[in-house]
């Protein structure tokens, strides 16, 4: 092994080294039955003494993928070749499985796998196809290896917001998920809803999204009752505050759109809709832009359209009003253009959502109002109780049916 | 329902104290359910008064059924129940109903986000203490079990944090089913729980016999110690502190050194950086003896380690390894031991590293005494004051005060100077910064003479550096010196420099003539202020630039409550006047400020 950190130690060492590499990636690449039994474990001895070793730490704390330069790993030149090396080994016809995974075990793979964090987007990518021939070539290692992607996300999600391998990971994973047989097995759904999903709230999601959505549409298209589960922690993990992350979630929900049974589509429309509008009245012109790109898009305007008395309702307010205040005059004449859309659907909806509009616009300052009273009230009892000597008297209250209005109101 | 219902009118109708309970439990559930994520959030966090509207019993019987069942809310009103709920026990009728407010707790602390589960933990902890030794055997117990047998690996996760306070109150046969439980999730499948389990280890140990830390803990610390994560081994290592500290030497030796001497050679970085970072407590715990034996060698080698944040965070704890070494022999260890490396620390290629030697690296003169300090540690000082990175300059400067009490800076003064001349005038402002921050006490122990010598002109030159931050630091800087040195030092140094600045070109350097004059007014006294300062600031009233003028004006109302009422009144009013009626509006305004203030009108 050699120190690459100092450029100019052993320069003779290292280029002996770098020749016999290179010498052993032509041989398992072009000569035939070379690959016998013996010479499987001395090989991966060999690549596992070069390649495993503990990642140093990361001199850019806060790297940024879009804008800085990777740090490259300086002991590429022989890295490489032994990466070269073990591909060629896999994907060599006389490659026979059933000697190799006595040596490429569990731990073998773990540490391919911590590897996924290395910073050189060559490593990674190496380390991409060649986890991909694994999972293709050794069954046995399948669910061991889905089970540690596994953890090694819901670390990122939950405890380190740091991985640099999310991404291929994710891309060997798309295709994985491509290729599971029909009905999809418990573990497979959960890992769409409890890791895939909250894999949506990390902050660099613009590094992965693109795989990320992918694998999602993925799933959907093998099962499409998986869609609620989808649309409802899409939207729990909704951006409040980073506009970059809200257009690409847009992005994704046209994707998943496009692909919606209608029967799946009735169940989330409301709520769906309601985030929608929401965006519609965000300040950020990109993200207004894009949610009303929305009823660019025909399948989902005939879906609108089917669905209309629902869907309507649930935008009617937010898009009435912001069309009135919104600074950006493209985004004004887009609303103006989908309010004239609805009109045309179902115009006698339209004129009573107006006038119901109107109305409760005037009762808001009323209920708000209320609202305040009653708080004042509560704080002034729970004064009164601190100080008071006696204790809690609990008189009967009346009981009255919940209202699903808000406030105490009656109409 | 119709008079009833408003809040309103239940306020008015009360009046007196027993019947203004009329709010319905539905209007305060309305506000619980509201569509807007912010008013929910407002209620959440106020539930303790809507608690408190219901009383206790209903507080426990709709109130809490309520809340367990529509936890599904968003994670900044979960975040605000979790807490709320922590002090909730007074509000359902005290430590006999403290297991009421378990079944919310125990969803909350299921949620995947970390930080509502952290929460709900936490209050979690809070409850046990006020629950009864029989209440908690007959709920918290069980809760504790439900969440250590989740499926989901949050659950058992949350549980990890519970065992230690559950276990001290709990009946024999309990304790060893905690135990068992807290045993699997050691060994759980989940690198995330044994994690969990590893951070609390060291809690759980304090609280168990000694025989149980022996049998029990000392296998999970050994196993979690060689986990196939690193992420899992280096919080053994935290965890080694605490257990060290129950167990006797021998026990020590036998059952804990062999995993601490692996854990100082982990293949990882990190794991070796945390035995570094955690050097001091574990010096403590392990004692004199095997510090000699196993920690020294162990310590050498993280010196010479081949990462550098490895050898940055072990030079960090040079001092306090050594002064934690008992008295007798310390000398000898430090210098046949400890010096040599650090010798070759003063030259590592990385600055971080240098930089944290340099922190410490001072504080080995008390330890030494005044000889080896001269002879060995002297050069080291000096290679340092030297260096080429300006923070481990300035922190080798920043802890002169060591070795002033036991050489005296004079022998340091020689190469001191330069040093402090070339932080001062660096090109980065922060550098310059730090070192305006440390002049004080560098004047301080220099002494007047050596200061007006050399640095008073140093001093000066802040005043006028381009950098706001700079000029604002140096004026703070000569108030504290004239706090120092007194004020007839600065009659006679400083106040004639500073007022001459009043005629400068740059209005900017005109200004800073007034803050300073601000900064030392209080500290020269009335005199000084009057004859030498007021007139000055007096005449500025009539800069060309507004800026200045209403800087007159804010400067007059500083310095006012020093001056005399015949000053006041002769002097500074008719220019405070004249500056009211001025055509800028800013002027205007600061001077009718500091007329009312001084009370002048």
């Amino acid at each position: 092994m050699f120190d690459f950190l100092d450029c100019v130690a052993d320069l003779k060492g290292k280029e002996v080294k770098r020749a016999a590499l290179n010498e052993l990636v032509e041989c398992v690449g072009s000569t035939r039955g070379v690959l016998i039994e013996p010479v499987y474990p001395d090989i991966i001895r060999m690549i596992s003494v070069n390649i495993f070793r503990t990642l140093p730490p990361s001199e850019n704390p806060e790297f940024d993928p879009e804008e800085d330069e990777p740090n490259l790993e300086p002991s590429w030149p022989h890295l490489q070749l032994v990466y070269e090396f073990f591909l060629r080994f896999l994907e060599s016809p006389d490659f026979q499985p059933s000697v190799a995974k006595r040596y490429v075990d569990q731990k073998f793979v773990l540490m391919l796998l911590e590897l996924f964090d290395s910073e050189d987007p060559r490593e990674r990518e190496y380390l991409k196809t060649i986890l991909h021939r694994v999972y293709g070539k050794f069954l046995g290692l399948r669910a061991y290896i889905r089970k540690q992607c596994s953890h090694i996300f819901l670390r990122f999600i939950y405890e380190l917001e740091h991985f640099n391998g999310v991404a291929e990971l994710l891309e060997i994973l798309g295709s994985i998920i491509n290729g599971f047989a029909l009905p999809l097995k418990t573990e497979h759904k959960q890992f769409l809803v409890r890791v895939l999903i909250p894999l949506h709230s990390v902050k660099s999601l613009s590094v992965f999204h693109a795989q990320l959505a992918y694998c999602v549409v993925q799933f959907l298209e093998k099962d499409a009752t998986l869609t609620e589960h989808v649309i409802r922690g899409l939207l729990k993990y909704w951006p409040k505050t980073c506009t970059q992350k809200e257009v690409m979630f847009l992005g994704e929900m046209e994707e998943i759109l496009d692909v919606i049974e209608p029967s799946q589509f009735v169940k989330i429309q409301e709520p769906l809709f309601k985030q929608v509008a929401r965006c519609v009245s965000s300040p950020h012109f990109q993200v207004a832009e894009r949610a009303l790109y929305f009823w660019n898009n025909e399948y989902i305007l005939s879906l609108i359209e089917d669905n209309c008395h629902t869907v309507l309702p649930a935008v009617f307010g937010t898009l009435y009003q912001v069309s009135k205040e919104h600074w950006n005059q493209t985004i004004v004449s887009l609303i103006y253009n989908v309010l004239k859309t609805f009109m045309e659907m179902n115009g006698k909806l339209f004129d009573e959502l107006t006038a119901s509009y109107k109305l409760e616009k005037q009762q808001e300052q009323q209920k708000a109002q209320e609202r305040q009273e009653l708080w004042q009230g509560l704080e002034e009892l729970r004064l009164r109780r601190l100080q008071g000597t006696q204790g809690a008297k609990e008189v009967p209250l009346q009981r009255l049916t919940p209202q699903v209005a808000t406030g105490g109101g009656q109409s | 329902m119709a008079g009833v219902a408003g809040p309103g009118t239940g306020q008015g109708a009360a009046g007196g104290d027993g019947d203004d309970s009329l709010y319905p439990i539905a209007v305060l559930i309305d506000e619980l359910r509201n569509e807007d994520v912010q008013l929910r959030l407002n209620s959440i966090k106020k539930l303790s008064t809507i608690a408190l509207a219901l009383g206790v019993e209903r507080t426990r019987t709709e109130l809490l059924p309520f809340l367990t069942d529509t936890i599904y809310d968003e994670d900044e009103v979960l975040l605000a129940l979790a807490e709320q709920l922590g002090n909730f026990t007074g509000l359902v009728g005290g430590p006999d109903f403290a297991h009421c407010l378990l079944p919310p707790l125990e969803s909350l602390a299921t949620v995947e986000e970390t930080v509502v589960r952290d929460k709900a933990v936490e209050s979690l902890r809070q409850i046990s203490q006020e629950h009864t030794p029989v209440a908690l055997e007959a709920h918290f117990v069980p809760l504790v079990k439900r969440l250590a047998s989740g499926d989901w690996f949050t659950s058992r996760t949350s549980a990890c944090g519970l065992f230690s306070v559950c276990y001290p109150r709990a009946s024999h046969a309990v304790k060893a089913e905690i135990r068992q439980h807290f045993r699997s999730l050691c060994s759980d499948d989940t690198p995330m729980v044994r994690r969990a389990a590893a951070s609390k280890l060291g809690e759980f140990a304090k609280v168990l016999e000694l025989d149980s830390v022996k049998s029990e803990i000392v296998p999970l610390f050994t196993n979690l110690a060689s986990d196939e994560q690193d992420s899992v081994r280096l919080l053994a290592v935290e965890a080694c502190v605490s257990i060290a500290q129950l167990l006797s030497e021998d026990d020590l030796e036998a059952l804990v050194m062999p995993t601490l001497r692996q854990a100082a050679e982990d293949k990882s970085w990190r794991v070796r950086y945390m035995v570094a970072d955690k050097f001091s407590e574990l010096q403590k715990a392990v004692g004199p003896k095997i510090t000699l034996n196993d920690l020294i060698p162990a310590f050498q080698n993280l010196l010479k380690d081949c990462e550098a944040e490895v050898r940055a965070a072990a030079a960090h704890k040079v001092k306090e390894l050594c002064e934690n070494l008992p008295m007798e022999g310390r000398e000898t260890i430090i210098m046949n031991q400890i010096l040599p490396y650090i010798k070759e620390l003063v030259s590592d290629t990385n600055q971080h590293v240098k930089s944290a030697l340099a922190s410490v690296i001072m504080g080995l003169s008390t330890i030494l005494g005044k000889g080896n300090t001269i002879e060995h540690l002297l050069p080291l000082f000096l290679a340092q004051l030297k260096d080429e990175c300006p923070e481990v300059r300035l922190n080798i400067i920043s802890n002169l005060d060591c070795v002033n009490e036991v050489i005296g800076i004079r022998q340091l003064s020689q190469s001191l100077l330069p040093a402090i001349v070339e932080l001062a005038e660096d090109a980065k402002w922060r550098v310059r910064l730090a070192i305006i921050e440390y002049m004080p006490l560098l004047a301080g122990q220099l002494g007047v003479e050596f200061f007006d010598e050399k640095l008073n002109s140093l001093c000066m030159a802040w005043l006028v550096d381009h950098v706001h931050a700079i000029r604002e630091a140096a004026t703070h800087n000569l108030m504290k010196l004239v706090q120092k040195f007194g004020k007839e030092w600065a009659q006679n140094t400083i106040v004639p420099k500073v007022l001459v600045m009043a005629n400068d070109p740059n209005y900017l350097h005109r200004m800073t003539t007034l803050f300073c004059i601000n900064a030392l007014s209080e500290a020269c006294g009335q005199e000084i202020t009057t004859k030498q300062m007021l007139p000055v600031v007096l005449k500025m009233a009539r800069d060309q630039v507004a800026n200045v003028r209403f800087n007159v004006a804010k400067s007059l109302q500083k310095i006012g409550p020093i001056l005399d009422t015949d000053a006041l009144q002769e002097e500074v009013k008719p220019v405070l006047q004249k500056l009211g009626q001025d055509e800028d509006v800013d002027v205007k305004y600061f001077a009718q400020e500091a007329i009312s203030v001084l009370a002048l009108a």
